[in-house]
């Protein structure tokens, strides 16, 4: 492909759009995921393996943060959030009477839905098994003997 | 009439389109539950009629529905109605003089149109239908182009275009609030939109669905047989958050064969994110994934506000799922650029079924929606083949037609309680709670019809599996 590139001006510019608009993985997915493992009893949370990390600006709704915060997982979202050093300095444990704390939401924000991991994998905690983020998409296939 | 409203609430009248009947009422009643308000109609209320008079609403409602229908074309306030002109005559002349006072104004401009169902009237007789309602007291001048108030003489000329009666069967006079979102079916067309695979969902149904599944601003929606998410592109218009999987990694990946007639690979960028940023709605984005619907890969707990899908039948896409070697129907050879390849083997029907209610009992929000489609073999079709579980209640239930012997029904169902383990118990002593096993032959009596068919039409089908 790349030799492609070199070849035909059209395709250089078609080659800069894909690294402009990949997808990634957020946090707010990561912080819903489990390993499915056959066997595994504590297959949550996924460790994440990230070797390519980008920050996204995202609309802000402060609306959808307010209702996200008590479906999450909060303990795992910040631990992260941490491995991929965007914690924000957010508290370890929720804070109560967040929903009129916009610097606190905005927080939030920031790790559910602009920290996004290009590259790397999710790794089940019981069995080590490690489901790959390739252009931002986690494949969570097993193998027929998983 | 509800007490709610007393003074303040009119009747109305919504004008529908005459496409996907099936799918109006569900649709209206759903966007009326999304501000908690009942479908109230009158006695000589008929389903199929492109009329339609709605009670014991405010204006507010009616505008939210509007916003959000692509099944009505238009909603007026009822001044009056009847069987004959000087029925209709006599019900104006009934209305509240001060109800319709504050749009006759005499600074205030207007018009008056006609609107005909089933019959194409000349211009000389719209004028003279026109003239004849000079008995209102209009003070106002009239306007065509830029006009404060529009007027609308409605005619019903029956349904039958073979038996087009002379006179009107039912007239209606009222003042127009406001259209539908019939526009969103053209703005929205699959034709335009840049990432379309062989099974992408109409707009227009795409929309029915997301309406029906009430999906709202800061939702949260998921669909695990995403395919290009033309599902997610609808629900995330109406501002929900959307995520999807599916099992064929090619196809989130955006890669390998196109989809358009004319070219033959896709191109860079052909993905879901790039769909919702076209419409501009890529903030509403949260993620796509490859995975199997048949494994859960979502913790407990981890609640969508709705799920709206359409998996697939094995027509057109195969279902397929993650499984074991004995099994194997054929190897994922179209499978690229991954370090591992799980065999894929057939995915019952009946099983996605029974999975996809049971995922949708344990990971809705109470309230939350499921909407996807069920294909039927008609001949054979009855109510009792539609999947229940104790969790989900019933909704709507609409056909397409498919073919002569197929359709496939929209399904919505409404999650009523919290999963418990009894609920295993009752799912086994009920056959209609367990997968049921007709489904699993739709495949072979889909063909079977078009292989009979073909005897005629020569043109053998095309089976993409």
């Amino acid at each position: 492909m790349w030799l492609l590139c070199f070849c035909n001006p059209i395709l250089v510019i078609r080659c800069r759009n894909i690294l402009l608009h990949t997808v990634e993985m957020k946090l707010l997915t990561h912080n819903m995921l489990t390993s499915h493992v056959k066997g595994v009893t504590k297959g949550y949370p996924l460790n994440i393996k990230a070797t390519e990390v980008k920050v996204n600006e995202v609309d802000f709704n402060a609306q959808f943060v307010t209702r996200m915060i008590p479906k999450l997982e909060w303990g795992p979202l910040i631990q992260a959030a941490e491995v991929l050093g965007h914690s924000q300095d957010l508290p370890s444990t929720l804070i109560p009477n967040y929903e009129n704390d916009e610097d606190f939401l905005r927080k939030v924000h920031r790790i559910l839905l602009e920290v996004e991991v290009i590259e790397g994998s999710l790794q089940c905690p019981e069995s080590g098994r490690e489901f790959p983020i390739s252009k931002g998409v986690p494949n969570m296939l097993l193998n027929e003997d998983e | 009439m509800a007490l709610h409203c007393g003074r303040a609430c009119r009747t109305y009248l919504l004008h529908l389109a005459h496409d996907n009947v099936d799918f109006r009422l569900p649709e209206i009643k759903a966007l009326l539950s999304l501000r908690s308000r009942p479908f109230e109609t009158s006695d000589t209320f008929r389903e199929k009629s492109p009329f339609w008079q709605l009670n014991g609403l405010l204006e507010d409602d009616i505008r939210s529905v509007m916003s959000r229908t692509v099944c009505a074309k238009s909603a007026f306030e009822l001044w009056g109605h009847g069987k004959t002109q000087s029925e209709l005559k006599t019900s104006l002349l009934e209305y509240p003089p001060e109800n319709m006072a504050p749009y006759l104004q005499q600074n205030l401009t207007y018009k008056i149109n006609v609107y005909t169902f089933n019959k194409t009237l000349d211009f000389k007789d719209r004028i003279k239908k026109i003239d004849a309602l000079d008995f209102l007291p209009f003070e106002g001048k009239v306007n065509l182009k830029d006009t404060d108030h529009i007027f609308c003489l409605l005619e019903d000329y029956g349904c039958d275009p073979n038996n087009i009666p002379e006179e009107p069967l039912h007239i209606y006079f009222g003042r127009w609030l406001a259209d539908g979102q019939r526009e969103l079916i053209r703005s929205y067309s699959v034709k335009k939109r840049h990432f379309i695979g062989n099974t992408s969902m109409d707009a227009g149904l795409s929309f029915i669905m997301a309406n029906h599944a009430g999906v709202k601003a800061d939702d949260l929606v998921y669909d695990p047989f995403v395919g290009t998410g033309s599902l997610l592109v609808a629900c995330s218009h109406f501002g929900a958050y959307v995520s999807g999987t599916d099992i064929d990694y090619n196809t989130i990946h955006g890669i390998g064969k196109a989809s358009r007639k004319n070219q033959k690979w896709r191109g860079p960028d052909e993905n879901i994110r790039a769909n919702l940023r076209q419409y501009g709605t890529e903030s509403l984005y949260v993620d796509v994934l490859v995975s199997d619907a048949s494994q859960t890969i979502w913790r407990k707990n981890a609640l969508f506000d709705a799920i709206v899908t359409d998996p697939p039948y094995g027509i057109r896409e195969s279902t397929r799922r993650t499984g074991s070697n004995k099994d194997i129907i054929r190897p994922p050879d179209d499978f690229a650029g991954e370090s591992y390849v799980p065999v894929s083997m057939a995915y019952h029907l009946s099983d996605i079924f029974a999975d996809l209610l049971n995922f949708s009992a344990h990971h809705l929000v109470l309230g939350g929606r499921l909407v996807y489609w069920l294909p039927v073999y008609k001949p054979e079709y009855c109510e009792e083949m539609v999947p229940l579980h104790p969790c989900l209640t019933l909704i709507s239930n609409c056909e397409q037609t498919l073919s002569s012997h197929t359709s496939r029904r929209l399904i919505t169902m409404e999650k009523t309680k919290e999963p418990e383990d009894s609920d295993q118990v009752v799912h086994l002593a009920d056959p209609r709670f367990s997968s049921y096993q007709g489904h699993n032959s739709f495949r072979e009596k889909y063909f079977s019809g078009l292989t009979k068919k073909n005897g005629r039409e020569s043109k053998p089908p095309q089976k993409n599996e």
